[in-house]
């Protein structure tokens, strides 16, 4: 008898460690795994969803592109909707990843500009695989009370009067952008010598940087912690709220434009309720309520036509008119070896 | 029947051991042993002698050192103080030790980032006193503080230990035959204590050498240690195999400080938790 107890025991643990694998089946209309930047939706809007749709949402967030890619790589979770960039969407179709998405369950995607399609082609040819949430620019945020002149160009921050005042992106592929471009070079380059002359400027740079940072970059420019950190266009009217002092601008050396596009993976299981979240998210209504909260620059052209403050409408940061600059890029798949030589190079910095 | 009973009860922790530690450790191993083609190859453990590897790791190296030999110097009169004190009041005070512990490690070393900031808590009361402020958070002090504040308890526990198991008899015969508190000291508690000290010893020092949180958020990922190559490799770069050689170069040093803690532990007097 005691023996039956032990073995039933043993079954009951075993079997409630597998069936946390399983997870639970969701809401009345099944479910659907999202998985998105850090802070990149207003959580509102997920609510709103699940209670229209009845499905449910697993919602997931990563911070770099780069975390990104080996979890959906190595399929250990099966993610349905992903909101990765430019180059690691075409990484992505390269590997296979991605599925071809059915525009007819797509209606609300008409509320998208063509202008955004159009771009997205560099590195979706054909628009077959992605639909664009948000885009913007990487830049510059100063506080005015914290420099002596104003901010305009990446060699600023090569400047020893601002040492331990500058924060720097950690993702090998923003940090190496800045020091390509400031010598000129394409920052998609797969020249060693080009990289490793970039490579050689950010070490040079390095006893200036205060900290490499991801996310907290807002935070810690929001709290007066640095006078300058590399940083999305998209937190800028956010910061600015916060804090008035803070200034954003567009390097004259030129930067990287960037659109984080919806996709749907390969072996989604819940493919149908995917077009359905993405879809919802193309809603003009929904597109208003995420820009509020994020404030990264909606490619919904019906949303922008909602914003009420003609102000923020028409706001230089929040919808530039890239005519106007110069050496703006978008980044493209540089291939593995590509990977391999930039990923060694960010090292070298980051050991030195 | 009575034995097999036990063994079945076994049972969960068998499981467990065998899905959560032996997976892993041969995924480790052959990740860390093939290339991408999947050969044979032992580049990738070799690739620890690359100079960024090594001085990551000797970085690393020093940074554990330093932090365990300052956990041994603040713990041990801590221990000794809390071993005389009279009552249940030594109770309440390991209890105090243990608390922040039952808080996640991610908040806690967090939360130091708020405290070290240029513009954070301990400068803005240096400030509001006129005083000079400090460069604080992003420097390797930071790092080592903040392996010394998580990790400290792991060092307090072990040597509490075993100090309250020594027989005050045979510290009242030393001092009844002549010797006097340094000599007792040194003579008497300080090796009936050497198991706590070298369990001690592990539980920090194998943590602080692996860690890549601290460095990340106290250090501002300007310095660059072993376990932050470690991750990078697992979650940016997507190489798990290089990740994985470098994985058995640092079980090696988790190894050797197992076999020590063995070899002067052997009743396991210094395990508290």
């Amino acid at each position: 008898m005691k023996k039956a107890v032990s073995v039933i025991l043993c079954a009951v643990l075993l079997g409630s460690m597998l069936a946390g694998c399983t997870g639970s089946k969701g809401g009345e209309n099944g479910v659907v795994y999202v998985y998105n930047w850090g802070e990149y939706i207003d959580h509102e809007t997920i609510k709103m969803f699940e209670e229209e749709t009845g499905i449910q949402v697993a919602y997931e967030e990563f911070e770099t592109n780069e975390i990104m890619f080996p979890k959906v790589s190595a399929g250990a979770v099966s993610y349905d909707v992903i909101c990765p960039s430019d180059y690691m969407i075409q990484k992505m179709i390269d590997n296979d990843l991605l599925m071809e998405l059915d525009f007819s369950k797509l209606p609300n995607t008409v509320n998208i500009g063509t202008q955004y399609f159009e771009q997205s082609e560099q590195f979706d040819p054909g628009n077959k695989y992605s639909v664009p949430y948000c885009w913007g620019t990487v830049g510059i945020l100063y506080n005015k009370t914290m420099v002596d002149e104003p901010i305009t160009k990446w060699a600023d921050l090569w400047d020893p009067k601002y040492e331990n005042n500058i924060l720097m992106q950690n993702s090998v592929r923003d940090a190496l952008m800045v020091a390509l471009k400031l010598k000129g070079y394409s920052m998609n380059t797969i020249n060693q010598a080009e990289l490793d002359e970039a490579g050689a400027a950010l070490i040079e740079q390095k006893p200036l940087v205060q900290a490499y940072v991801v996310d907290q970059v807002r935070d810690k420019m929001i709290g007066n912690e640095a006078a300058i950190g590399v940083i999305y266009s998209g937190e800028a009217i956010y910061t600015q709220r916060e804090n008035p002092d803070l200034i954003y601008v567009v390097p004259e050396e030129g930067t990287n434009v960037w659109i984080d596009s919806w996709v749907i993976t390969k072996n989604a299981q819940n493919a149908d309720n995917a077009h359905k979240f993405i879809d919802f998210m193309c809603r003009p209504d929904i597109a208003l309520m995420n820009f509020d909260f994020i404030t990264y620059s909606t490619p919904n052209d019906a949303a922008r036509e909602l914003i009420e403050d003609e102000d923020i409408r028409n706001s230089e940061i929040a919808f530039p008119d890239l005519s106007k600059y110069n050496n703006l890029e978008t980044y493209s798949y540089l291939g593995e070896e590509g990977d391999e030589m930039y990923n060694e190079v960010w090292k070298q910095v980051k050991s030195e | 029947m009575k034995s097999n009973r036990i063994r079945l009860l076994a049972g969960p922790y068998l499981a467990w051991a065998i899905a959560f530690i032996i997976i892993p450790l041969v995924m480790v191993f052959y990740y860390g042993l093939t290339d991408k083609n999947g050969m044979f190859t032992f580049d990738n453990v070799l690739a620890i002698a690359r100079p960024e590897h090594i001085k990551s790791l000797w970085i690393a190296l020093l940074l554990a050192l330093i932090s365990t030999i300052i956990c041994i110097l603040l713990a041990y009169p801590l221990a000794m103080i809390l071993v005389n004190m009279k009552g249940n009041s030594d109770k309440f005070i390991v209890l105090i030790f243990i608390l922040p512990m039952w808080m996640n490690f991610l908040l806690r070393t967090m939360a130091w980032q708020t405290l070290l900031e240029n513009d954070g808590v301990i400068n803005s009361i240096l400030k509001f006193m006129h005083l000079p402020t400090l460069t604080l958070i992003n420097t390797p002090y930071a790092i080592i503080f903040g392996m010394i504040y998580n990790f400290l308890p792991f060092m307090v526990l072990p040597l509490y230990n075993v100090l309250k198991k020594i027989d005050p008899n045979v510290i009242n015969a030393a001092r009844d035959l002549g010797a006097n508190s340094v000599q007792t000291f040194l003579h008497i508690t300080l090796p009936l204590s050497v198991p706590g000290i070298i369990s001690g010893i592990t539980m920090v020092f194998v943590p602080s050498l692996t860690t890549f949180v601290v460095s990340d958020l106290l250090g501002g990922s300007k310095i660059l240690l072993i376990g932050n190559v470690i991750e990078q490799e697992f979650t940016s770069n997507s190489n798990w195999h290089l990740g994985s050689g470098l994985s058995i170069v640092l079980m090696i040093f988790i190894v050797i400080s197992m076999i020590v803690t063995a070899i002067f532990d052997k009743d396991g007097e210094g395990n508290a938790l």
